[in-house]
C-alpha cells in the first residue's frame, strides 16, 4: 500500500441533505473513496450547491453561491458529491450560469472537469471493484433523473452492485421515470409529486424487493417518506451505504435502533 | 380557446381525481413510449437523424424571411395565394373572407392545432358556417365541447365508453339509434357520418406538418386520410400553418419525416403523407379549385434572436407529453391552453403571458425526459428555468415562495452561520422524531408532510462529525 503522501487527494462534496439529514451517506462515501487510496478532504467553506435558488428562478443568489463553492473546491484534482444532482449542477449548470463572464467562466469550467458523482467516479475513474461485501437482499435501483440523465449514471451502479455478495438485483418497470422528487417542486406542486411518487412506489414493490437504493437521497427521502406514510415495508438505502458495508443500519426514514 | 393555465393547481387536483382520465393517461404512459423505443433502437442512425433534424430547422429559422418568400414565389407561380397575417385576428379574418367569396356553408376540417390556437371553430360557426372534424378525434372532442388534450391525440383522455355516449347522443338524427360498444364499429359509425359531409362541404381547412420552400408545396401527415377528403373534395382549401412550418427542400423534408412518426407514435412513417402544391389543373381528375395558405405569425417572429427561438424547431410530434410524469398525472387539459406538456410550458407564457401562464414552467421536476426524447433536440428544462427566471425577476407567484429562497439563501452564503442552523435544525428534527425515525408533520410548511412522511435528521450533520474526528473518516 502506498504511504499517505501519494495518494490522490480527494474534495468531498458533502451535499446539504447528506449534511444535515444522513451524514453516514457521508461517512459511507469517504470510506469507499479511501478503499479506492483516495485521500479524502472534506473543505470547511462548503454549504449548498445553489440549486434550491437556480430552480427557483434566483440567478443572482444563486451565482454568488457558484462563486463560493468554486472557490472552496479550488486546486483539488478530484471533487466528487454522492448526488447525481448536486454534480450534475457543479458540472452542467456552472459554466452556464458565468457564461457571460469570461475569468469566473474559466474556473466554472475548470471546476466542472474536475467534478464527479460518485458511482461513476469509482467504476469509471477509479475502477473500483467492491471487495468482501456482503448484502442478502433482493435489491431494486431506482435511476435519479439528475444520476441518468445529466451524469450518464446507468451501467456503473449496476455492475457495482453485482459485485456485492448475495445481492439480487431486480429491475423495476419504468424505472427511468422521475420520482417526483425535483427539489422545491414536490413542496409547491405537491399533489402532482404525489401522483408520481405513487406510480414510482407501485413499480417499486411490483419488483417483490426488500431494499430500493439509488445514488440521490432527495429521491430517497421523497420514495422513503410516502412508502412509510402508506403504511409499506420496505427499506431505503443510499447506494454508497450498501457498497460500503454498511447496509445493516437503519434506512432512511426507518426506526431508529 | 379560453387560457385557465391560472387554475393549473386546481385544474390538475381534479383531473387526478378523475378515474377515466387516469386509465386514459396510462395508456398514453406505456404505449407511446414503447412504440418509440422500439422505433429508435430498430434505426441505427436515429441519434444522427434527430441531429440533421435540428440542424435543418435551425438553419430555417437563421434565414426565415428567405424560406417564407420563396415559399410565397413558388405557391403563387403554381396559382395559389398567401395571405400574411401577424395576428389570430388577421388570421380568423382571411380564412372568414375566403369563405365567404365562395358562399361557404360548411367547412370540412383536418386535424390542426393552429386553427385551434386561433380558436377558428368557434369564430366560423358565431359567422354561420357550420366547421366539421374529421380527424376522429378531433371529431369526438367536437361533440363533446371540449379542446384537444394532446397535440397528436386530441382525444387521448376519452375512454371507450365515453365515446359510445358520445356517438349514442348525436348520431341518432343520422339513424344510428342503437348504442355501440364495438370500437371497430364505433370508428364505422364516425366514418359513415362523416362521409356525407366530406362531398357536401364547400371548404377544406387542413394545417400543414410543412411547408417546402422550393416546390410551393405543403405537406400533411395524418393516419387516417381524413386530410386527404378534406383537401381535395371541396372547391376551395385552406392550409393554416405558423411561419416556422417552412422547410427548404423536400429532401430536407423527408429527412424530418424521418423522425417525427417514429418520435409521435413509433411508427416509421404516418400511414397517409400528402403534398399539396396549387390548385387543380386542367389534367388533373380531382383537387381544389382555389388554393390558400394562411401564414400566421402569431407572435413566432418575436422569438427569433431570443432564448426562445430553439422552440420554434418544434415539430409538434407530442413526444415531449408522451414522456413526462407530470403530463402523465395531470393530462393536457390541466395545462389551461392549446398546448400542454413541456412543450406547452415552455411555450404558453410566451403565447398567453407569463403572469397566466406562471405555473406551467414552474410545475416541472427539472426530470429532462422531454428533452431527451425531443426529435429535435429542443432543451425544453432550459427554457422553463428561463421562465423562472423572468418570474422571479417580475417578482410573479407567491410572495412567500420567494422569501422562503432569500431566507435560505441568506445563510448557505454564510457558511460558519448556515453551519450553526444545521446543527441545530437536524438536532431539533432528530430528537422531535424521537425513535421513530421521521415525522408525520412540520411546524412550517406541510407541502412535504401533507402526502409524506419526512425521514428525519440522523443527529450531529455530518460536518460537526467530521469536525470532532479531527478530518477522519473512521
Ligand atoms: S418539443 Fe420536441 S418532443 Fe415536444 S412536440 Fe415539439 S418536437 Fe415533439
Amino acid at each position: 500500500m502506498s504511504n499517505e503522501t501519494d495518494k490522490i487527494e480527494v474534495a468531498l462534496f458533502v451535499t446539504c441533505l447528506v449534511d444535515i439529514n444522513r451524514p453516514s451517506v457521508g461517512f459511507a462515501t469517504v470510506k469507499l473513496l479511501e478503499q479506492t487510496g483516495c485521500k479524502v478532504v472534506v473543505p470547511d467553506a462548503q454549504t449548498c450547491c445553489g440549486q434550491p435558488a437556480y430552480n427557483s428562478g434566483d440567478r443572482r443568489t444563486t451565482k454568488q453561491i457558484a462563486a463560493d463553492v468554486i472557490k472552496a473546491f479550488k486546486g483539488f484534482r478530484y471533487v466528487v458529491a454522492p448526488s447525481g444532482s448536486c454534480a450534475g449542477m457543479i458540472k452542467k449548470h456552472y459554466p452556464e450560469l458565468f457564461a457571460d463572464d469570461p475569468d469566473m467562466l474559466l474556473e466554472a469550467e475548470d471546476l466542472a472537469a474536475r467534478t464527479h458523482e460518485l458511482v461513476s467516479f469509482l467504476a469509471d475513474v477509479r475502477k473500483f471493484k467492491v471487495d468482501d461485501v456482503e448484502f442478502e437482499k433482493k435489491v431494486t435501483y431506482h435511476d435519479s433523473c439528475s444520476s441518468l440523465r445529466e451524469m450518464k449514471v446507468k451501467d456503473q451502479p449496476r455492475s457495482l452492485l453485482a459485485g456485492v455478495e448475495d445481492l439480487e438485483l431486480i429491475e423495476a418497470e419504468d424505472r427511468e421515470a422521475c420520482c417526483g422528487f425535483g427539489g422545491t417542486f414536490c413542496i409547491k406542486y405537491s399533489e402532482v409529486s404525489e401522483e408520481m411518487v405513487d406510480r414510482k412506489i407501485d413499480n417499486l414493490r411490483a419488483t417483490g424487493a426488500e431494499v430500493v437504493t439509488a445514488g440521490d437521497l432527495g429521491c430517497l427521502m421523497n420514495i422513503a417518506g410516502r412508502l412509510y406514510r402508506q403504511g409499506h415495508k420496505m427499506k431505503v438505502l443510499h447506494i454508497a451505504e450498501i457498497l460500503a458495508d454498511m447496509g445493516d443500519k437503519p434506512g432512511i426514514g426507518e426506526e431508529r435502533r | 380557446m379560453e387560457v385557465t393555465s391560472r387554475q393549473f393547481k386546481e385544474n390538475a387536483h381534479e383531473a387526478m381525481q378523475d378515474e377515466n382520465l387516469r386509465a386514459a393517461l396510462g395508456r398514453v404512459k406505456t404505449g407511446f413510449t414503447t412504440a418509440r423505443r422500439t422505433a429508435a433502437d430498430a434505426l441505427p442512425e436515429f441519434e444522427d437523424l434527430r441531429d440533421q433534424a435540428r440542424d435543418i430547422k435551425n438553419h430555417v429559422l437563421d434565414n426565415l424571411d428567405y424560406y417564407l418568400e420563396y415559399f410565397e414565389d413558388q405557391v403563387t407561380q403554381q396559382g395559389g395565394h398567401v395571405h400574411w397575417c401577424s395576428t389570430h385576428k388577421e388570421a380568423r379574418d382571411a380564412i372568414l373572407k375566403i369563405c365567404r367569396d365562395v358562399d361557404a356553408k360548411t367547412v370540412t376540417k383536418g386535424k390542426s392545432m393552429i386553427t385551434e390556437e386561433i380558436a377558428l371553430n368557434k369564430f366560423l360557426a358565431a359567422e354561420g358556417i357550420e366547421p366539421i372534424e374529421t380527424d376522429l378525434g378531433e371529431y369526438i372532442i367536437q361533440l363533446a365541447d371540449e379542446p384537444p388534450s394532446h397535440i397528436i391525440g386530441p382525444a387521448v383522455h376519452k375512454t371507450k365508453d365515453q365515446v359510445t355516449e358520445l356517438f349514442h347522443e348525436h348520431h341518432q338524427k343520422y339513424g344510428y339509434t342503437e348504442r355501440e360498444e364495438d370500437a371497430e364499429k364505433l370508428v364505422g359509425e364516425a366514418r359513415a357520418v362523416l362521409r356525407h359531409k366530406y362531398v357536401t362541404a364547400d371548404v377544406g381547412i387542413t394545417g400543414a406538418n410543412f411547408l417546402v420552400a422550393e416546390t410551393g408545396s405543403t405537406v400533411i401527415v395524418t393516419n387516417e386520410g381524413n386530410g386527404d377528403l378534406t383537401q381535395s373534395l371541396p372547391k376551395t382549401h385552406i392550409v393554416v400553418a405558423s411561419l416556422e412550418k417552412v422547410i427548404p427542400t423536400l429532401e430536407d423534408v423527408s429527412t424530418v419525416m424521418r423522425v417525427l412518426a417514429r418520435s409521435a407514435t413509433g411508427q416509421e412513417m404516418s400511414v397517409y403523407t400528402t403534398f399539396s402544391t396549387g390548385p387543380k389543373r386542367s389534367d388533373d381528375i380531382d383537387g381544389p379549385e382555389n388554393f390558400h395558405v394562411v401564414l400566421l405569425d402569431g407572435g413566432r417572429s418575436e422569438m427569433i434572436g431570443t432564448e426562445l427561438q430553439e422552440l420554434l424547431r418544434c415539430i409538434r410530434c407530442g413526444a415531449c407529453m408522451n414522456h413526462c410524469p407530470v403530463y402523465h398525472a395531470v393530462g393536457g387539459h390541466s395545462y389551461g391552453w392549446v398546448y400542454p406538456g413541456p412543450i406547452g410550458a415552455a411555450l404558453n407564457p410566451q403565447m398567453v403571458g407569463l403572469e397566466e401562464a406562471y405555473h406551467l414552467p414552474n410545475a416541472s421536476s427539472f426530470c429532462g425526459r422531454c428533452e431527451e426524447v425531443c426529435p429535435v433536440r429542443i432543451p425544453i428544462p432550459k427554457i422553463l428555468r428561463h421562465w423562472r427566471e423572468k418570474a422571479f425577476e417580475q417578482q410573479i407567484g407567491p410572495k412567500p415562495d420567494r422569501w422562503g429562497i432569500e431566507i435560505w439563501g441568506f445563510f448557505a452564503k454564510r457558511p460558519a452561520l448556515y453551519r450553526l442552523m444545521t446543527k441545530i435544525g437536524a438536532r431539533v428534527l432528530s430528537s422531535l422524531s424521537g425513535k421513530k425515525g421521521r415525522l408525520k408533520k412540520l411546524p412550517f410548511n406541510n407541502g412535504w408532510t401533507r402526502c409524506r412522511d419526512l425521514p428525519a435528521p440522523q443527529g450531529k450533520t455530518f460536518m460537526e462529525q467530521w469536525a470532532a474526528k479531527g478530518g477522519r473518516g473512521d
